[in-house]
């Protein structure tokens, strides 16, 4: 009797406790973001930004349109040179982490052609590996980096067009010759700490 | 800890490196605070150095360490703060350009690269920034789309010559109304004691009196007050030559005075330098102004290039200047047996000719060791206009060649530019 009586008030200040938690904080809480939406979400904004610089910055004024302007590796340093687009999809991922430090992203392949942008950690490798295998699929995953955890998302960077291929394939650096358009030639991936 | 214009040279840990000799006792330029740790000091170096590094499309910015998937490299050097090679006060320590890190640092992020370049491959791990390879911050002259762009240029370049400066000009062009002034245009009652007959005979031989600058400009600063200034200093100069001014103050010449420096300091002398043995011994106690060098009244920049810099400086490679065959060329063109800028004075590489816009809008640039850090930098500016880049990387990567002013010809080859050539 003592005993069920004991359990039974232990089991009450439970629920009233319980019920104290749940109704405690007044105004009803924003929901959070799935993190699998918000990357989804960051990728096509990331996408629709380069594709729209290749088509209607670097095609339309470089070479092959009105040649005011030259899309090279080393722009920096030649007269009315403009980045390529995988430069400025970097420079904006640099850009990114002085204004927001709630998500980081990079472009990333298993054939880089600088080795400081082969995958890192085993998520990356991982990743990677599974978008080249599982051609239109995106890769969703968790790891611990330092101390931090983090949800990363890996999508397929496809060569979309004629130039992304030709210009990996004969650049003196590449560790891949046979590109062809449509080809996933690498990811971008984004992190997201949790 | 922070009392104004208190000695604090007991509580200096260590001496400062060469580069920050000058202001060693100006703790609060760098120690801005109290407290605040790694950043307040980050913010230090960018405040002086920030300029130069992007300039130099610097090759490792903070950005490129920013993403968390390089945190295990971070773990080795913590490349996102400059303290963490270039640590002050440990002289015991301190390689050149103020490297605290042994000369492997590189390897720890670039392993592979024994293995990806054949080239690289038997090279010592801690080779990677020696003279003519590669630096860890400024690339421009060394990165092999530029090596390849200039493989083939030969020792000497048919035309040889600097840029024209081109500031008088541009003067003249901005202001259409000035007239050279002679004697009779200064009202000498004005001033508060007579003008002796040499100073005026000098402004009327500069080109100051040549553009409608006369006593006033320098010697009155404030025109309510009109309060005569016996000795304007550069804060005179600056209004009408804030570029040069600016650049001076950035440099060993002037760093004291710059507006960066926490404490006024005292402009330097040979007697304060970290090498008081490299000067000239009645030069010893001479304060560095801008008319140390251009002379006040005169202001003859062919004196600046050369004369005013021996006046001073004493060491190896400033007394082998004139046995130099730069120094002959210089001579000729004094001479008028070379066309204009075909000389090389002291100045045509310390105090290089930078051209500013599309319009060739050239100027001086007065900041003398900004070509020095390292020696590499002076490829695009100066060597390039009279040498071919291979022959220049070889020249400014020998010793004993700098110590006698380029008097021979390198001595070993730097195989970087063969290598580039092998890939095209």
């Amino acid at each position: 009797m003592k005993k069920l009586a004991k359990r039974a008030i232990t089991a009450t200040i439970a629920c009233s406790a319980a019920a104290v938690l749940i109704s405690c904080g007044g105004e009803e809480k924003t929901a959070g973001i799935d993190p699998k939406n918000h990357t989804d979400a960051l990728f096509s904004v990331m996408k629709a930004d380069r594709t729209n610089y290749t088509k209607l910055i670097v095609q339309r004024l470089g070479p092959k349109g009105a040649d005011a302007v030259v899309p090279k590796e080393e722009w920096k340093d030649i007269e009315n040179g403009i980045p390529l687009p995988a430069q400025m999809f970097r420079a904006g991922a640099e850009a990114v982490r002085d204004l927001n430090d709630t998500f980081t992203y990079s472009l990333q392949s298993s054939w880089p052609i600088n080795k400081q942008n082969a995958p890192k950690t085993p998520m990356e490798k991982e990743g990677l590996e599974y978008i080249v295998a599982n051609p239109g699929e995106n890769f969703y995953g968790t790891e611990k980096l330092g101390d931090v955890s983090y949800f990363t998302a890996v999508y397929p960077d496809v060569a979309v067009a004629q130039p992304c291929v030709s210009c990996h394939n004969e650049h003196k650096d590449t560790p891949k010759t046979d590109f062809k358009l449509g080809d996933v030639m690498g990811g971008v991936v984004i992190r997201v700490p949790l | 800890m922070m009392f104004y214009g208190a000695d604090k040279s007991q509580l200096l840990i260590g001496e400062t490196t060469y580069g920050h000799h000058q202001i060693e006792m100006s703790c609060d330029t760098c120690h801005t605070s109290a407290f605040g740790g790694e950043e307040v000091i980050q913010n230090a170096c960018t405040q002086c150095h920030a300029e130069d590094l992007e300039h130099s499309n610097d090759s490792h910015p903070k950005a490129k360490f920013t993403d968390p998937r390089n945190a295990d490299l971070l773990k080795i050097i913590d490349a996102r703060y400059c303290v963490s090679c270039h640590t002050e006060h440990h002289k015991e320590k301190t390689d050149e350009m103020g490297v605290t890190v042994p000369k492997d640092y590189c390897y720890h992020c670039h392993q592979e690269i024994g293995e990806e370049r054949e080239s690289h491959k038997d090279l010592p791990f801690d080779s990677c920034a020696t003279s003519g390879c590669h630096n860890y911050h400024d690339n421009r002259a060394l990165y092999e789309g530029f090596l390849e762009r200039h493989a083939d240029e030969p020792i000497f370049k048919a035309i040889a010559q600097l840029p024209n400066r081109t500031a008088e000009k541009n003067y003249q062009e901005k202001n259409d109304n000035i007239q050279p002034l002679t004697a009779a245009d200064v009202d000498l009652s004005a001033y508060p004691k007579a003008v002796p007959e040499k100073i005026m005979h000098e402004w009327l031989s500069s080109s100051h009196a040549e553009n409608g600058v006369e006593c006033s400009s320098c010697h009155i600063q404030d025109n309510t007050s009109q309060q005569w200034i016996e000795k304007p200093d550069h804060t005179s100069c600056q209004s009408c030559h804030e570029k040069q001014v600016k650049g001076f103050t950035e440099g060993k010449h002037g760093m004291r005075l710059a507006n960066t420096v926490a404490m006024p300091l005292q402009a330097i002398s040979p007697k304060e330098a970290a090498h008081p043995e490299a000067f000239k011994s009645d030069a010893f106690t001479q304060e560095h102004s801008c008319s140390s060098c251009h002379l006040s009244h005169e202001y003859n920049t062919q004196t600046a290039a050369v004369e005013s810099c021996l006046g001073c400086h004493n060491d190896e490679h400033s007394v082998a200047y004139l046995e130099s065959p730069h120094y002959a060329l210089w001579q000729k063109e004094l001479a008028g047996e070379l066309p204009e800028n075909s000389g090389v004075s002291c100045a045509s590489c310390h105090m290089h000719r930078e051209k500013i816009n599309k319009k060739g809008e050239v100027f001086v640039v007065h900041n003398q060791n900004l070509t020095l850090r390292p020696n590499e930098k002076m490829i695009r500016p100066v060597c390039m206009n009279c040498h071919g880049v291979g022959f220049a990387i070889d020249a400014l990567a020998d010793e004993v060649l700098i110590k006698n002013n380029f008097n021979g010809r390198p001595s070993q080859h730097i195989e970087s530019i063969d290598w580039v050539k092998k890939r095209q």
